[in-house]
This record gives structure tokens, sequence and C-alpha cells, in this order.
């Protein structure tokens, strides 16, 4: 029986690794100029953890198949060293596994959260509330327009609480309920939390940030493929969260200019 | 046998009498049922209403694909006539009558991912049938005053849903009402005492209903407020009602 199990269990690991190596899943398109170093992380720790899973699989299943049935008599070795280094041992060698992936790692979240965005990438702003995203481009003036809380109202489509009649700066902002950007251009995404957690999730970006509501954090990109691709809500944010999201836009320039300048119209 | 057939006489006449009186205080007799008639129109430029969008639910941008949906803030008909006033009678009504309640709900639909009515007027503690038209789920909410005696609350309607039942306790003028999944959806349920009308897409109204008597004829709009009017109904002749808003 116990022989059984350990060939079952080594079957079993294999079986799991087989559709891995031979990338019977492939991850979505990879259109952002930062996504080739997130495959690339994602595909040594693949590696990493799959030999070491392997190894640990393998080698449970032979001491099953070695050890069971053994007579109550018979002598029990000790780990060299004693429990002690054992444990010991094990903490160094998963310890340096985790390094490893971190220091290979470094460059992939170095890019993302420790390089400011550039100084000639486009700002967007991004409100997440429940349960819709509503971006805001701050027009030819290159300014935000404050917000006030107390103005926003969605049954006129006052999403952001703008008040152009009072703020210059609001004026010539364009607010829409989609993420037009024209490609190969550097967005930085200002995001804004109306209410609870949000997170903003592009798959074919590559990117993951969550909304605090409180904290002004931001994300830079670049698209490098024109299409149309999901931003979807992945913080559970109450009943609309399976509902919420967005489309993102990616455009070549001219079309980009002519989808602003209609947006622009819609205000 | 005389006085015996002289107090059966007696007794039965006064019994019938007691019997008009006591229903002719309750029914409004139909032949004396009047109507309060008239236009609400808009003077000078409506705001412009926005186009919506509905990108973020692809059930809703198709149900509009070709005809964008729009705000509804202020509609206007041609001929300058002003639609959603409500209006109803704010003063005159006999108790009776106010307390009154028709039996017919009314009905709120969830259609294109808007509410159909924009505006809907309902009777205190006269029903209302809320129901969902569209492939996706909606989730319905009133927003009353706090501390009007009336109590909001929430609830989700998927596609084949059965319809809400929801009641009113107490006049408000106006509850919005929200929906908690598609932010841009938006609407009022006006509850009054009396009847009511709300103005169609000319502006015109008909309160029916009104038993003779004066009244003061409140409309309101939702961006611009309120106005009132007296207004005299007698046996026969309806009474008559015209509003002129500004737009500011």
């Amino acid at each position: 029986m116990a022989k059984l199990l350990a060939v079952t269990l080594v079957l079993i690991a294999i079986a799991s690794a087989v559709p891995i190596i031979r990338h019977t899943w492939v991850p979505p398109q990879d259109i952002s100029t930062h996504g080739a170093l997130i495959d690339e992380q994602m595909a040594d720790t693949m590696v990493e953890a799959g030999v070491s899973f392997l190894a640990a699989q393998i080698l449970l299943g032979i001491f099953i198949w070695k050890f069971s049935g053994r007579k109550p008599t018979a002598t029990i070795g000790n780990f060299p060293g004693g429990a002690t280094t054992l444990v010991g041992a094990a903490v160094i060698l998963v310890g340096l596994e985790v390094l490893a992936l971190g220091v290979f790692g470094q460059k992939a979240w170095a890019n993302l959260y420790f390089t400011p965005a550039s100084p000639n990438s486009m700002p967007v702003q991004v409100q997440a509330g429940q349960f819709a995203f509503y971006f805001r481009y701050p027009g030819p003036d290159g300014k935000f327009g404050p917000i006030h809380p107390d103005l926003i109202n969605e049954g006129t489509q006052n999403f952001f609480g703008l008040d152009p009649d009072h703020d210059p700066d609001s004026k010539d902002d364009v607010v829409t309920a989609e993420l037009g950007v024209p490609e190969n251009r550097e967005i930085h995404l200002l995001m804004r939390a109306k209410d609870v957690n949000h997170s903003f999730f592009v798959r074919e970006l590559r990117i993951h940030q969550d909304f605090v509501p409180g904290l002004d954090l931001s994300l830079h990109f670049t698209a490098t493929k024109v299409g149309k691709y999901e931003i979807v809500c992945s913080q559970l944010c109450g009943l609309g969260h399976y509902n919420m999201k967005a489309y993102l836009e990616v455009m070549s320039q001219p079309d980009y200019e002519k989808w602003l300048k209609q947006k622009a119209t819609e205000q | 046998m005389k006085s015996g057939y002289k107090f059966a006489v007696t007794l039965s006449m006064l019994s019938l009498l007691a019997l008009v009186m006591l229903h002719s205080g309750q029914t409004v007799s139909a032949a004396a049922e009047g109507k309060i008639t008239g236009t609400v129109k808009l003077e000078g430029t409506p705001p412009h209403q926005r186009p919506i969008d509905m990108s973020k639910d692809p059930v809703c941008v198709k149900a509009h694909e070709g005809n964008p949906a729009h705000t509804e803030t202020v509609v206007v008909g041609s001929g300058g006539g002003l639609a959603n006033v409500v209006i109803y009678l704010s003063e005159g009504l006999p108790p009776a009558v106010a307390s009154q309640v028709p039996s017919q709900p009314v009905t709120y639909d969830q259609k294109g991912c808007m509410y159909t009515p924009h505006v809907a007027a309902v009777d205190v503690d006269q029903h209302m049938k809320i129901t969902n038209s569209d492939p996706t789920t909606h989730n319905i909410h009133p927003l009353p005053q706090p501390g009007s005696g009336n109590i909001g609350w929430n609830k989700s309607q998927p596609p084949g849903a059965p319809p809400i039942d929801a009641v009113w306790k107490t006049q408000e003028v106006s509850i919005n009402v929200k929906c908690n999944i598609h932010p841009w959806m938006h609407g009022y349920m006006a509850v009054v005492k009396g009847p009511y009308a709300v103005s169609d897409d000319s502006g015109s109204f008909t309160v029916e209903n009104v038993p003779p008597g004066s009244y003061t004829v409140t409309a309101w709009q939702e961006t611009y407020g309120t106005q009132t009017q007296k207004v005299t109904v007698a046996a026969g002749k309806p009474g008559t009602a015209s509003f002129t808003f500004k737009a500011k």
C-alpha cells in the first residue's frame, strides 16, 4: 500500500509539472515595455520552485518506498547533526531560494516602483469608486482643477466634484469613463480612491496596484500595442465588485487626439 | 297595531337616513369628481444634457447602440413643454381624500440601464412595483432624507428576478434613487398625499379625481424646485393651472 502511495505521489508531481514545462497555458499578450521583465521573473520563479518541488516530491516518494513496512526493531537513522541542524539547513536552503528570486526580480520591481515617471510622461487621473472607474485628463492647460467632494453628483455626470464655473483650471478638464492612451507614450496614472479600497489591474500591461483611500498613489506605464483591453477592479470593494471594470483603449497618436477632442465636446 | 306599524316605518326611515349620512361622509360621488389640467413650460435655453458613457457594462452599451443615452435633469419637448414635473395638491384636501390610496401600483422599471420613468409620483402607502427589464443585474437604492420618516433600502435584481414591492410611509418630494452598480443611473420618487400627476413630454398634465374645492397646487422639478398656484375646482368645471419655470 505504501509503495503504491509512493508511486502515485511521484506520478502526480510529474503530471502537474508537465503542463507548465510544455507551456500549455500561455500568459496573455504583453503590451507593455516592462512586461518582458515581469514574465521573465515569473518564468524564473516557476523553474526554481518547480525544481525544488519535484526534488522534494521524488525524495518523499523514495523515502516512503524504501522505509515503509520495516520491522519494529529496525534502526532509525538520524539527520547528521540532529533536529536543529535539519531545521537550520531547511531555513538556509529555502531562504537562499527566496533571496535569489528577489535578486533576479529587483530590476522588474525597481523599474515600476523605484523609478519616477519620466518628465514628459502624460498625466491622467483615475478615480475608483463603488463601482466604476472614471478618468480625468488635464486638458490643454496641463493642470487638473481642484476636487470638491461635496459637489460630486453622479446624476449630472460630475463624478470628480469639479466646479468649472469657479475654478479656471477645471474648465478644460476632460472626464471620461474609458482610459484612452496613445501607444508608445509613457502614462503617469494618478490614482485616487473615492470611498474604499479598489485595485487597478490590466493583465496585458502587467500592472496591478491597489487604491487606498487617503493615499495619492501613482503608476507609470507605456503601452506598445493598439487595442482594447480590460481594466478590472481586483480588490473586493462591495456588492458590485464583480461588475466593476473599465476599458483601456490604446490608439495611434492621431486617433488618440481625435478621441480626446470628441470627449471634450461631451463634457 | 297602528302604533307598531308607525314605529316600524319611523325606525326604517331613520336607519335609511343614518346609512345615507354614514356613506356620504366616506365616498366622493363620481358625479362630483373633478380634475385639474394644465401645462408646464420652460422659459429660456435648457441646460445642455450630457451623453452618458455606459462602457463599463457592455449590456448597457448594446441597449443604446446608435442612440446614446443622455442625462435627464431638464427634459424639454417641442414647444417648450417641461416634462417630469410632479403636480400635487399641497393644501386644501379634505383628510378623507388625502388618505385615499389608489389600489393600482406605480411601476418603476430599469430598462437600458436607465430608470423609466425618470420621475415617478406615488401616494403615501401606495404600492410601487419595481422591475428589471435588462439582462444585467441592477441594485436599486432609494435615498430618502434622514429623519423624513422614510427608511432607505437597496436591493439587487438579477435578470429575471421578481418585481420589488415598495411602500413609502411619509410625504417626501422627492426621494433620490440611484443604482449601486451603474453610477450614472439616477431618478426620483415623489411621495405625496392625494391626487397627483407628472407632466409628459409636451409639458401637459391632468390631475384626476379632484373633489370640488379650493386648493394650492404645487409643481416640483428636480433642477428648478417648486412653484405654487391657487386653483378652484367646481362640480362639472375642471380647474386649470399653468406653470412657467425660468432657465437660469
